[in-house]
Protein backbone atom coordinates (compact mmCIF):
# COMPACT_ATOMS: atom_id res chain seq x y z
CA UNK A 1 0.00 0.00 0.00
CA UNK A 2 1.26 3.48 -0.82
CA UNK A 3 1.99 5.53 2.27
CA UNK A 4 -0.35 8.46 2.74
CA UNK A 5 0.97 11.65 1.20
CA UNK A 6 1.74 14.43 3.68
CA UNK A 7 1.30 18.09 2.77
CA UNK A 8 2.06 21.40 4.47
CA UNK A 9 -0.97 23.65 4.83
CA UNK A 10 -0.09 26.19 7.53
CA UNK A 11 2.99 28.16 8.60
CA UNK A 12 3.85 30.14 11.72
CA UNK A 13 7.01 31.71 13.11
CA UNK A 14 8.36 34.18 15.60
CA UNK A 15 12.04 34.91 15.04
CA UNK A 16 14.82 37.48 15.37
CA UNK A 17 14.01 38.77 11.87
CA UNK A 18 10.23 38.76 12.06
CA UNK A 19 7.46 38.12 14.55
CA UNK A 20 5.28 36.43 11.93
CA UNK A 21 5.75 34.53 8.69
CA UNK A 22 5.16 37.43 6.23
CA UNK A 23 7.75 39.59 8.00
CA UNK A 24 10.19 36.69 8.31
CA UNK A 25 9.94 35.91 4.60
CA UNK A 26 10.25 39.53 3.54
CA UNK A 27 13.41 39.94 5.63
CA UNK A 28 14.85 36.57 4.60
CA UNK A 29 14.67 37.73 0.97
CA UNK A 30 16.10 41.12 1.83
CA UNK A 31 18.99 39.85 3.94
CA UNK A 32 18.98 41.46 7.36
CA UNK A 33 20.67 40.61 10.65
CA UNK A 34 18.71 39.96 13.84
CA UNK A 35 21.81 40.11 16.05
CA UNK A 36 22.48 42.99 18.43
CA UNK A 37 24.29 43.81 21.63
CA UNK A 38 22.34 42.64 24.69
CA UNK A 39 21.18 45.47 26.93
CA UNK A 40 20.59 43.22 29.95
CA UNK A 41 22.34 44.14 33.19
CA UNK A 42 23.54 40.56 33.60
CA UNK A 43 25.88 40.82 30.64
CA UNK A 44 28.09 43.16 32.64
CA UNK A 45 27.26 41.62 36.01
CA UNK A 46 28.70 38.25 34.98
CA UNK A 47 31.29 39.70 32.63
CA UNK A 48 30.08 37.38 29.85
CA UNK A 49 32.62 36.74 27.09
CA UNK A 50 29.83 37.11 24.50
CA UNK A 51 27.75 40.29 24.73
CA UNK A 52 25.30 39.92 21.83
CA UNK A 53 22.53 37.62 20.61
CA UNK A 54 19.63 37.50 18.16
CA UNK A 55 16.51 38.19 20.18
CA UNK A 56 13.03 37.60 18.82
CA UNK A 57 11.94 40.82 17.12
CA UNK A 58 8.51 40.60 18.77
CA UNK A 59 8.53 39.42 22.37
CA UNK A 60 5.63 37.14 23.39
CA UNK A 61 4.57 39.64 26.06
CA UNK A 62 3.52 41.95 23.20
CA UNK A 63 1.14 39.29 21.84
CA UNK A 64 0.00 37.10 24.75
CA UNK A 65 -2.03 38.02 27.82
CA UNK A 66 -0.37 38.61 31.18
CA UNK A 67 -1.66 35.33 32.71
CA UNK A 68 -0.39 33.44 29.65
CA UNK A 69 3.11 34.86 29.97
CA UNK A 70 3.06 34.29 33.70
CA UNK A 71 2.12 30.61 33.47
CA UNK A 72 4.32 29.63 30.53
CA UNK A 73 8.08 29.56 30.19
CA UNK A 74 9.32 31.86 27.39
CA UNK A 75 10.05 28.79 25.22
CA UNK A 76 6.40 27.72 25.53
CA UNK A 77 5.23 31.27 24.88
CA UNK A 78 7.13 31.29 21.59
CA UNK A 79 5.64 27.90 20.70
CA UNK A 80 2.08 29.04 21.33
CA UNK A 81 2.57 32.24 19.31
CA UNK A 82 3.95 30.36 16.30
CA UNK A 83 1.40 27.52 16.52
CA UNK A 84 -1.54 29.95 16.65
CA UNK A 85 -0.27 31.66 13.51
CA UNK A 86 0.20 28.34 11.70
CA UNK A 87 -3.26 27.16 12.73
CA UNK A 88 -4.92 30.37 11.54
CA UNK A 89 -2.90 30.22 8.32
CA UNK A 90 -4.08 26.66 7.62
CA UNK A 91 -7.71 27.78 7.65
CA UNK A 92 -8.59 24.81 9.86
CA UNK A 93 -11.34 25.14 12.40
CA UNK A 94 -11.75 22.74 15.28
CA UNK A 95 -14.79 21.24 13.54
CA UNK A 96 -12.69 20.29 10.50
CA UNK A 97 -10.69 17.64 12.31
CA UNK A 98 -11.41 14.83 14.76
CA UNK A 99 -9.57 15.92 17.92
CA UNK A 100 -8.32 12.36 18.35
CA UNK A 101 -6.71 12.58 14.91
CA UNK A 102 -5.13 15.95 15.66
CA UNK A 103 -1.65 15.53 17.16
CA UNK A 104 1.29 17.71 18.16
CA UNK A 105 5.04 17.19 17.73
CA UNK A 106 6.73 20.24 19.21
CA UNK A 107 10.44 20.16 19.87
CA UNK A 108 12.84 22.04 22.06
CA UNK A 109 16.57 21.76 22.58
CA UNK A 110 16.83 22.91 26.17
CA UNK A 111 13.29 23.54 27.42
CA UNK A 112 12.32 25.78 30.31
CA UNK A 113 15.76 26.99 31.26
CA UNK A 114 14.55 30.45 32.38
CA UNK A 115 11.97 28.92 34.70
CA UNK A 116 14.39 26.36 36.10
CA UNK A 117 17.12 28.88 36.88
CA UNK A 118 14.76 31.56 38.19
CA UNK A 119 13.25 29.00 40.56
CA UNK A 120 16.72 28.00 41.72
CA UNK A 121 17.57 31.65 42.40
CA UNK A 122 14.30 32.04 44.32
CA UNK A 123 15.00 28.93 46.38
CA UNK A 124 18.46 30.19 47.33
CA UNK A 125 17.39 33.77 48.04
CA UNK A 126 13.92 33.36 49.54
CA UNK A 127 13.49 29.70 50.47
CA UNK A 128 11.27 26.86 49.23
CA UNK A 129 7.97 28.56 50.09
CA UNK A 130 8.57 31.16 47.36
CA UNK A 131 9.14 28.59 44.58
CA UNK A 132 5.93 28.95 42.60
CA UNK A 133 3.62 25.95 42.18
CA UNK A 134 3.66 26.27 38.37
CA UNK A 135 7.43 25.76 38.28
CA UNK A 136 7.38 22.08 37.24
CA UNK A 137 4.90 22.34 34.34
CA UNK A 138 6.75 25.45 33.17
CA UNK A 139 10.23 23.98 33.13
CA UNK A 140 9.46 20.54 31.67
CA UNK A 141 10.73 20.12 28.10
CA UNK A 142 7.33 18.85 26.96
CA UNK A 143 5.88 22.20 28.07
CA UNK A 144 5.67 23.64 24.53
CA UNK A 145 4.04 20.48 23.10
CA UNK A 146 1.61 20.27 26.01
CA UNK A 147 0.61 23.95 25.79
CA UNK A 148 0.04 23.71 22.04
CA UNK A 149 -2.02 20.55 22.48
CA UNK A 150 -4.13 22.28 25.14
CA UNK A 151 -4.53 25.39 23.02
CA UNK A 152 -5.72 23.45 19.96
CA UNK A 153 -7.60 20.72 21.77
CA UNK A 154 -5.29 18.22 20.07
CA UNK A 155 -5.99 14.89 21.76
CA UNK A 156 -4.16 12.61 19.33
CA UNK A 157 -0.90 12.69 21.31
CA UNK A 158 1.64 15.43 22.02
CA UNK A 159 5.24 14.49 21.30
CA UNK A 160 8.48 16.28 22.18
CA UNK A 161 11.44 15.33 20.02
CA UNK A 162 14.62 16.41 21.81
CA UNK A 163 17.83 16.13 19.80
CA UNK A 164 19.61 19.43 20.49
CA UNK A 165 19.82 21.53 17.33
CA UNK A 166 18.21 18.81 15.19
CA UNK A 167 15.04 18.83 17.32
CA UNK A 168 12.87 21.07 15.13
CA UNK A 169 13.52 19.03 12.00
CA UNK A 170 13.04 15.80 13.90
CA UNK A 171 9.58 17.11 14.85
CA UNK A 172 8.77 17.28 11.12
CA UNK A 173 9.86 13.65 10.84
CA UNK A 174 7.71 12.59 13.79
CA UNK A 175 4.67 14.42 12.44
CA UNK A 176 5.09 12.86 9.04
CA UNK A 177 5.30 9.36 10.50
CA UNK A 178 2.13 9.90 12.53
CA UNK A 179 0.19 10.85 9.41
CA UNK A 180 1.67 8.10 7.25
CA UNK A 181 0.83 5.52 9.91
CA UNK A 182 -2.76 6.74 9.95
CA UNK A 183 -2.53 7.75 13.60
CA UNK A 184 -3.26 11.39 12.81
CA UNK A 185 -4.81 13.41 9.98
CA UNK A 186 -3.35 16.73 11.09
CA UNK A 187 -0.21 17.35 13.15
CA UNK A 188 1.01 20.69 14.46
CA UNK A 189 4.79 20.34 14.32
CA UNK A 190 7.42 22.83 15.35
CA UNK A 191 10.22 23.78 17.64
CA UNK A 192 10.76 26.47 20.24
CA UNK A 193 13.72 27.83 22.16
CA UNK A 194 14.31 30.64 24.64
CA UNK A 195 17.83 30.24 25.98
CA UNK A 196 19.22 33.76 25.85
CA UNK A 197 20.02 33.57 29.54
CA UNK A 198 23.47 34.12 31.09
CA UNK A 199 23.99 30.46 32.01
CA UNK A 200 23.56 28.90 28.53
CA UNK A 201 25.54 31.79 27.05
CA UNK A 202 28.36 31.11 29.52
CA UNK A 203 28.17 27.37 28.82
CA UNK A 204 28.18 27.67 25.01
CA UNK A 205 30.98 30.24 25.33
CA UNK A 206 33.12 27.95 27.42
CA UNK A 207 33.01 25.34 24.67
CA UNK A 208 33.92 28.08 22.16
CA UNK A 209 30.78 27.45 20.13
CA UNK A 210 29.68 31.12 20.07
CA UNK A 211 31.09 33.90 17.94
CA UNK A 212 32.94 36.53 19.96
CA UNK A 213 32.62 39.31 17.43
CA UNK A 214 31.30 41.57 20.20
CA UNK A 215 32.23 44.75 18.36
CA UNK A 216 30.11 43.91 15.30
CA UNK A 217 27.16 41.59 16.11
CA UNK A 218 25.46 41.96 12.71
CA UNK A 219 28.55 40.51 11.02
CA UNK A 220 29.09 37.71 13.54
CA UNK A 221 27.02 34.93 11.96
CA UNK A 222 28.91 34.22 8.74
CA UNK A 223 28.47 30.61 7.57
CA UNK A 224 31.05 29.42 5.01
CA UNK A 225 33.15 32.58 5.41
CA UNK A 226 36.84 32.03 6.17
CA UNK A 227 36.51 34.37 9.16
CA UNK A 228 33.60 32.54 10.82
CA UNK A 229 34.25 32.04 14.52
CA UNK A 230 31.09 30.50 15.97
CA UNK A 231 27.33 30.76 16.01
CA UNK A 232 25.07 33.51 17.32
CA UNK A 233 22.46 32.53 19.87
CA UNK A 234 18.92 33.14 18.65
CA UNK A 235 15.45 32.53 20.09
CA UNK A 236 11.91 31.99 18.86
CA UNK A 237 9.77 29.27 17.32
CA UNK A 238 8.57 27.87 14.05
CA UNK A 239 5.40 25.85 13.44
CA UNK A 240 3.94 23.97 10.49
CA UNK A 241 0.59 22.31 9.96
CA UNK A 242 1.14 18.89 8.40
CA UNK A 243 -1.91 17.21 6.95
CA UNK A 244 -2.69 14.10 4.99
CA UNK A 245 -3.22 15.11 1.37
CA UNK A 246 -6.61 13.44 1.43
CA UNK A 247 -7.73 15.52 4.41
CA UNK A 248 -6.38 18.76 2.92
CA UNK A 249 -8.04 18.18 -0.45
CA UNK A 250 -11.36 17.27 1.15
CA UNK A 251 -11.55 20.68 2.83
CA UNK A 252 -10.16 22.57 -0.15
CA UNK A 253 -7.08 23.74 1.75
CA UNK A 254 -4.33 25.87 0.27
CA UNK A 255 -1.33 23.50 0.00
CA UNK A 256 2.15 25.04 0.17
CA UNK A 257 4.13 21.91 -0.65
CA UNK A 258 4.46 18.22 -0.04
CA UNK A 259 6.59 16.94 2.82
CA UNK A 260 7.97 14.21 0.60
CA UNK A 261 10.64 12.54 2.71
CA UNK A 262 12.37 12.62 6.06
CA UNK A 263 15.05 10.83 7.97
CA UNK A 264 16.83 10.82 11.31
CA UNK A 265 20.23 9.22 11.90
CA UNK A 266 22.93 9.32 14.58
CA UNK A 267 26.68 9.69 13.99
CA UNK A 268 27.68 7.45 16.90
CA UNK A 269 31.04 9.19 16.59
CA UNK A 270 31.50 11.94 19.21
CA UNK A 271 29.23 13.73 21.68
CA UNK A 272 29.76 17.18 20.15
CA UNK A 273 32.15 17.03 17.18
CA UNK A 274 30.55 16.22 13.83
CA UNK A 275 31.90 13.19 12.04
CA UNK A 276 34.59 14.85 9.84
CA UNK A 277 33.52 12.67 6.89
CA UNK A 278 29.88 13.63 7.48
CA UNK A 279 28.88 9.97 7.28
CA UNK A 280 25.85 10.24 9.55
CA UNK A 281 24.66 13.34 7.71
CA UNK A 282 25.18 11.60 4.36
CA UNK A 283 23.08 8.65 5.50
CA UNK A 284 20.36 11.03 6.66
CA UNK A 285 20.34 12.87 3.33
CA UNK A 286 20.27 9.67 1.29
CA UNK A 287 17.58 8.12 3.47
CA UNK A 288 15.34 11.21 3.26
CA UNK A 289 15.71 11.21 -0.53
CA UNK A 290 15.03 7.48 -0.74
CA UNK A 291 12.02 7.96 1.53
CA UNK A 292 10.61 10.56 -0.85
CA UNK A 293 11.61 8.72 -4.06
CA UNK A 294 13.84 11.68 -4.89
CA UNK A 295 16.72 11.60 -7.36
CA UNK A 296 19.69 13.99 -6.96
CA UNK A 297 18.62 15.88 -10.13
CA UNK A 298 15.24 16.70 -8.52
CA UNK A 299 16.97 18.74 -5.80
CA UNK A 300 17.39 22.46 -6.56
CA UNK A 301 17.70 24.09 -3.14
CA UNK A 302 19.12 23.34 0.30
CA UNK A 303 18.48 25.27 3.47
CA UNK A 304 21.72 24.28 5.16
CA UNK A 305 22.36 23.74 8.84
CA UNK A 306 25.43 26.03 8.45
CA UNK A 307 25.80 27.47 11.94
CA UNK A 308 28.99 29.46 11.22
CA UNK A 309 31.26 27.40 13.46
CA UNK A 310 34.76 26.69 12.16
CA UNK A 311 34.35 22.90 12.45
CA UNK A 312 30.68 22.43 11.61
CA UNK A 313 30.18 23.93 8.16
CA UNK A 314 32.59 21.76 6.19
CA UNK A 315 31.30 18.23 7.01
CA UNK A 316 27.83 19.32 5.81
CA UNK A 317 29.36 20.17 2.44
CA UNK A 318 31.06 16.77 2.37
CA UNK A 319 27.73 15.08 3.10
CA UNK A 320 25.85 17.09 0.47
CA UNK A 321 28.52 16.21 -2.10
CA UNK A 322 28.27 12.54 -1.22
CA UNK A 323 24.47 12.54 -1.42
CA UNK A 324 23.93 14.77 -4.47
CA UNK A 325 27.15 14.27 -6.46
CA UNK A 326 27.51 16.53 -9.53
CA UNK A 327 23.97 17.82 -9.07
CA UNK A 328 25.31 19.86 -6.13
CA UNK A 329 26.69 22.33 -8.73
CA UNK A 330 23.08 23.13 -9.68
CA UNK A 331 21.78 23.46 -6.13
CA UNK A 332 21.23 26.89 -4.61
CA UNK A 333 22.19 26.89 -0.93
CA UNK A 334 20.81 29.32 1.66
CA UNK A 335 22.39 29.61 5.09
CA UNK A 336 19.67 31.54 6.86
CA UNK A 337 21.37 31.38 10.26
CA UNK A 338 23.54 34.17 8.85
CA UNK A 339 20.48 36.39 9.36
CA UNK A 340 18.67 35.09 12.43
CA UNK A 341 21.38 33.29 14.33
CA UNK A 342 20.96 29.78 15.67
CA UNK A 343 17.59 29.07 17.27
CA UNK A 344 18.84 25.71 18.61
CA UNK A 345 15.82 23.40 19.01
CA UNK A 346 13.65 25.83 17.04
CA UNK A 347 16.06 26.25 14.14
CA UNK A 348 14.93 23.18 12.17
CA UNK A 349 11.30 24.27 12.41
CA UNK A 350 11.91 27.87 11.35
CA UNK A 351 14.17 26.68 8.55
CA UNK A 352 11.48 24.21 7.45
CA UNK A 353 9.09 27.18 7.23
CA UNK A 354 11.63 28.99 5.02
CA UNK A 355 12.27 25.89 2.92
CA UNK A 356 8.52 25.46 2.37
CA UNK A 357 8.21 29.10 1.28
CA UNK A 358 11.24 28.73 -1.00
CA UNK A 359 9.47 25.89 -2.80
CA UNK A 360 6.08 27.63 -2.80
CA UNK A 361 7.43 30.95 -4.16
CA UNK A 362 10.27 29.26 -6.08
CA UNK A 363 12.75 31.65 -4.54
CA UNK A 364 15.79 30.97 -2.33
CA UNK A 365 16.50 33.40 0.53
CA UNK A 366 19.69 35.31 1.03
CA UNK A 367 22.85 34.40 2.95
CA UNK A 368 24.55 37.46 4.45
CA UNK A 369 28.13 38.12 5.60
CA UNK A 370 29.74 35.79 3.07
CA UNK A 371 32.62 38.07 2.13
CA UNK A 372 35.32 35.51 1.55
CA UNK A 373 34.02 31.98 0.94
CA UNK A 374 36.00 29.14 2.44
CA UNK A 375 37.66 27.47 -0.58
CA UNK A 376 37.09 24.09 1.04
CA UNK A 377 33.32 24.64 0.86
CA UNK A 378 32.62 25.34 -2.82
CA UNK A 379 28.81 25.54 -2.60
CA UNK A 380 26.55 27.76 -4.71
CA UNK A 381 25.54 30.04 -1.90
CA UNK A 382 22.75 32.58 -2.50
CA UNK A 383 24.13 36.01 -1.60
CA UNK A 384 23.23 39.61 -2.37
CA UNK A 385 19.74 39.00 -3.73
CA UNK A 386 17.29 36.10 -3.55
CA UNK A 387 17.71 33.57 -6.34
CA UNK A 388 14.96 32.17 -8.56
CA UNK A 389 14.40 28.43 -8.45
CA UNK A 390 13.22 26.71 -11.67
CA UNK A 391 9.81 28.17 -12.57
CA UNK A 392 8.47 24.98 -14.16
CA UNK A 393 8.24 21.36 -13.15
CA UNK A 394 8.49 19.49 -9.90
CA UNK A 395 11.27 20.75 -7.62
CA UNK A 396 12.63 19.55 -4.28
CA UNK A 397 14.42 21.33 -1.46
CA UNK A 398 16.22 19.77 1.48
CA UNK A 399 16.48 21.13 5.01
CA UNK A 400 19.32 19.79 7.14
CA UNK A 401 19.67 20.01 10.90
CA UNK A 402 22.39 18.51 13.07
CA UNK A 403 22.69 18.50 16.83
CA UNK A 404 25.14 17.84 19.67
CA UNK A 405 24.94 14.16 20.37
CA UNK A 406 25.52 13.33 16.72
CA UNK A 407 21.87 13.81 15.71
CA UNK A 408 21.12 14.30 12.03
CA UNK A 409 17.68 15.16 10.69
CA UNK A 410 16.76 15.89 7.08
CA UNK A 411 13.44 16.71 5.44
CA UNK A 412 12.70 16.86 1.73
CA UNK A 413 10.01 19.29 0.58
CA UNK A 414 8.56 18.99 -2.92
CA UNK A 415 6.47 21.38 -5.00
CA UNK A 416 2.85 20.42 -5.59
CA UNK B 1 0.59 48.33 57.59
CA UNK B 2 -1.94 48.06 54.82
CA UNK B 3 -5.61 48.92 55.33
CA UNK B 4 -8.33 46.46 54.33
CA UNK B 5 -8.95 48.50 51.18
CA UNK B 6 -5.26 48.35 50.31
CA UNK B 7 -5.18 44.60 50.93
CA UNK B 8 -8.20 44.11 48.67
CA UNK B 9 -6.62 46.22 45.94
CA UNK B 10 -3.33 44.35 46.27
CA UNK B 11 -5.08 40.96 46.12
CA UNK B 12 -7.08 42.08 43.08
CA UNK B 13 -3.83 42.99 41.35
CA UNK B 14 -2.33 39.55 42.11
CA UNK B 15 -5.49 37.73 40.96
CA UNK B 16 -5.56 39.76 37.76
CA UNK B 17 -1.95 38.99 36.93
CA UNK B 18 -2.43 35.29 37.68
CA UNK B 19 -5.79 34.72 35.98
CA UNK B 20 -6.54 37.73 33.79
CA UNK B 21 -9.76 38.43 35.72
CA UNK B 22 -10.77 42.07 35.96
CA UNK B 23 -9.56 43.63 39.19
CA UNK B 24 -13.07 45.05 39.67
CA UNK B 25 -14.47 41.47 39.82
CA UNK B 26 -12.36 40.69 42.87
CA UNK B 27 -14.89 41.63 45.58
CA UNK B 28 -14.98 40.72 49.26
CA UNK B 29 -17.98 38.36 48.91
CA UNK B 30 -16.57 36.44 45.92
CA UNK B 31 -15.57 32.80 46.40
CA UNK B 32 -12.17 31.98 44.92
CA UNK B 33 -13.32 28.64 43.52
CA UNK B 34 -17.05 29.14 42.81
CA UNK B 35 -17.09 32.73 41.55
CA UNK B 36 -13.56 33.38 40.33
CA UNK B 37 -12.91 29.83 39.05
CA UNK B 38 -9.42 29.74 40.57
CA UNK B 39 -7.80 26.30 40.62
CA UNK B 40 -5.59 24.99 43.43
CA UNK B 41 -2.31 25.77 41.67
CA UNK B 42 -3.39 29.35 41.01
CA UNK B 43 -4.60 29.65 44.60
CA UNK B 44 -1.19 28.59 45.92
CA UNK B 45 0.50 31.07 43.60
CA UNK B 46 -1.78 33.85 44.85
CA UNK B 47 -1.06 32.87 48.46
CA UNK B 48 2.72 32.91 47.93
CA UNK B 49 2.56 36.26 46.15
CA UNK B 50 0.30 37.72 48.84
CA UNK B 51 2.73 36.57 51.53
CA UNK B 52 5.50 38.40 49.75
CA UNK B 53 3.48 41.54 49.05
CA UNK B 54 2.04 41.96 52.54
CA UNK B 55 4.98 40.41 54.45
CA UNK B 56 2.84 37.86 56.26
CA UNK B 57 2.78 34.09 56.64
CA UNK B 58 -0.28 32.18 55.44
CA UNK B 59 0.15 28.58 56.67
CA UNK B 60 -0.88 25.83 54.22
CA UNK B 61 -3.52 24.53 56.67
CA UNK B 62 -5.08 28.00 56.70
CA UNK B 63 -5.46 28.22 52.91
CA UNK B 64 -8.49 25.87 52.83
CA UNK B 65 -10.31 28.28 55.17
CA UNK B 66 -9.84 31.20 52.79
CA UNK B 67 -13.02 30.56 50.82
CA UNK B 68 -13.81 34.12 49.84
CA UNK B 69 -11.74 37.16 49.01
CA UNK B 70 -13.03 38.67 52.26
CA UNK B 71 -11.64 35.70 54.24
CA UNK B 72 -8.23 36.35 52.70
CA UNK B 73 -8.37 40.10 53.39
CA UNK B 74 -9.33 39.46 57.03
CA UNK B 75 -6.64 36.85 57.51
CA UNK B 76 -3.93 39.08 56.05
CA UNK B 77 -5.09 42.07 58.10
CA UNK B 78 -4.99 39.93 61.24
CA UNK B 79 -1.60 38.45 60.42
CA UNK B 80 -0.13 41.90 59.94
CA UNK B 81 -1.15 43.00 63.39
Amino acid sequence: MMARKVVITGLGATTPIGGDVPTLWENALKGVSGAATMEDSWVEEYDLPVTFAARASVQPSEVLTRPETKRMDPSTQFAVVAAREAWADSGLSKDDVDRNKLAVAFATGIGGVWTLLNAWDTLKEKGPRRVLPMTVPMLMPNGPAAAVSLDLGAAGGAHTPVSACASGTEAMHVGMELIRAGKADVVMVGGAEAAIHPMPIAAFSSMHALSRRNDDPAKASRPYDVDRDGFVMGEGAGALVLESEEHALARGARIYAELAGSSVTADAYHITAPDPEGLGATRALKAAMYDGRIQPEDVVHVNAHATSTPVGDKPEYTALKAALGDQLDNVLVSATKSQMGHLLGASGAVESVLTTLAIYHRKAPVTINLDNQDPEIPLNVVTGAPADLPAEGSIVALNNSFGFGGHNAVVAIRSI
Amino acid sequence: MASNEEILAGLAEIVNSETGLDEADVQLDKSFTEDLDIDSISMMTIVVEAEEKFEVKIPDEEVKNLKTVGDAVNFIAGAQA
